[in-house]
């Protein structure tokens, strides 16, 4: 027992960096997936670098560079959670980018064109009419990739953030008790990960209520 | 300051872990691509003691990283006396059992995507129900899902570096050891980052082709 608060509060790390790194890449996600569908060349181009530089490198590969690249290089030293928010979230955005695209490309045009007709901004169309419809068709990839983003958050433990992961492996340097502590670990992981299906899924249903329509896309 | 000299004379040394890691992605793919089909063959059995415990399995997997897997195989099993193995076969074994769970998914698409047809007629026929999943089904569900399972081989690729928890000395492992003996993880990390950003980037313009041949996007 009196190794549960060790791991409780690994836990409470591992959630805060699902969550902080989710929303943030959702954010990127949401940029980069419209920005691919630009008009503009330049602006389709630094998208799709972004994406593919950060789909392309391994997740621990872009962890390493913000974690002990940057100091090195800028002389710019973030806190290990910080820039460990930052890689998590540019990695899972790549992918998102892509969900975004193909969701924002199935709307149907006639959508578009009914809101350029009635004198939309770009942006208040976005915003208004392709977004929420794209929402229904973007949920289960990124329910998909939240459950990655929350495994693969385990890899702060390898560049000294005390995760779940960390906390089990700290414990296990006292006693050796692999079996045990990384057992709880895992189910620990087991646990986070259907709470986030069972909210996705809660969601899901939420965004499709009084639709007519429910198609998915993947990632 | 990046050092340029440094990053060039680490090179040869990377593309030593590179080799590694290409041989841990292509035998756990060999892995995920038999057992994931076995998986999901389970998961349709007609005993629901099959059945359950099968899904309780995948979805335990797929649900927890595969850095702990890996800790907890190397580390807990071989003090039961199961499974001493060294940490590059062990990566093999772990990695591929993780994919698994992703590949089994994928061919339940695709089994699920020939027609019902096909089940009645190979059952008016008299097929057995191993000549049925032989000669039928699987022949027809498996090559639309290539693709599929190539876009799962990249990802492969790209989580290969954890298994340095266990000593795998794949690139990542190779560049986190230069880093720790020089105090520079900046250039071997982006050696590694390079060389898996160039690989994956080639890797996903032969999946396309694939996709292109099978045409089916599953």
């Amino acid at each position: 027992m009196e190794f549960t608060d060790t791991l409780l509060e690994g836990a409470l790390t591992t959630v805060k960096l699902t969550i902080f790194a989710g929303l943030l890449g959702f954010v990127i996600a949401l940029i980069a997936g419209t920005a691919m569908l630009s008009r503009f060349v330049v602006v389709r181009f630094v998208a799709r670098t972004y994406t593919e530089i950060f789909r392309g490198a391994s997740e621990l590969v872009i962890l390493f560079f913000f974690i002990f690249g940057l100091p090195q290089l800028f002389d710019v030293t973030l806190s290990v959670f910080t820039g460990a928010v930052i890689a998590l979230a540019l990695n899972i955005g790549g992918y998102e980018a892509e969900v975004v695209r193909g969701a924002v490309r199935a709307v149907p045009r006639g959508q578009t064109e009914a809101a350029i007709a009635l004198n939309m901004s770009p942006f208040l169309r976005l915003r208004r009419i392709i977004v929420p419809q794209a929402v229904v068709a973007m949920l289960p990839p990124i329910n998909v990739l939240t459950v990655q983003l929350c495994k693969a958050s385990a890899l702060v433990s390898i560049v000294g953030l005390t995760d779940l992961s960390r906390a089990s492996q700290n414990i296990v340097e006292l006693n050796g008790e692999w079996a045990r502590y990384a057992g709880e670990a895992l189910i620990g992981y087991y646990i986070i990960n259907t709470i986030i299906n069972q909210l996705f899924r809660l969601a899901e249903r939420h965004f499709k209520r009084g639709r007519d329509i429910g198609g998915t896309v993947r990632a | 300051m990046f050092d340029f000299d440094f990053f060039v004379s680490i090179l040869p040394k990377i593309a030593r872990g590179l080799e590694v890691t290409v041989e841990i992605t292509l035998a756990g793919t060999g892995i995920a691509m038999v057992v994931g089909l076995i998986f999901e063959i389970l998961r349709r059995s007609r005993w629901r003691a099959v059945r359950w415990p099968v899904r309780f399995i995948r979805d335990f997997i797929q649900n927890t990283p595969l850095l702990l897997q890996a800790l907890f195989f190397f580390y807990v099993f071989p003090k039961y006396g199961l499974f001493k193995l060294s940490p590059f076969v062990s990566g093999i074994i772990v990695i591929g059992i993780q994919y698994s769970a992703y590949t089994a998914e994928v061919y339940r698409a695709g089994i699920d995507s020939v027609a019902t047809g096909q089940w009645q007629a190979a059952r008016a026929l008299n097929f057995s129900r191993v000549d049925t999943w032989r000669r039928i089904i699987l022949p027809q569900a498996i090559p639309p899902v290539f693709p599929a399972l190539g876009n799962y081989l990249i990802s492969m690729f790209k989580d290969t570096p954890q298994l340095l928890v266990i000593g795998v000395l794949g690139m990542m492992g190779v560049a986190n050891a230069i880093g720790s003996e020089t105090y520079q993880f900046t250039e071997p990390t982006v050696a590694a980052g390079i060389f898996f950003i160039v690989l994956s980037y080639l890797s996903s313009l032969v999946v396309r082709r694939l996709e292109n041949r099978f045409g089916a996007h599953v």
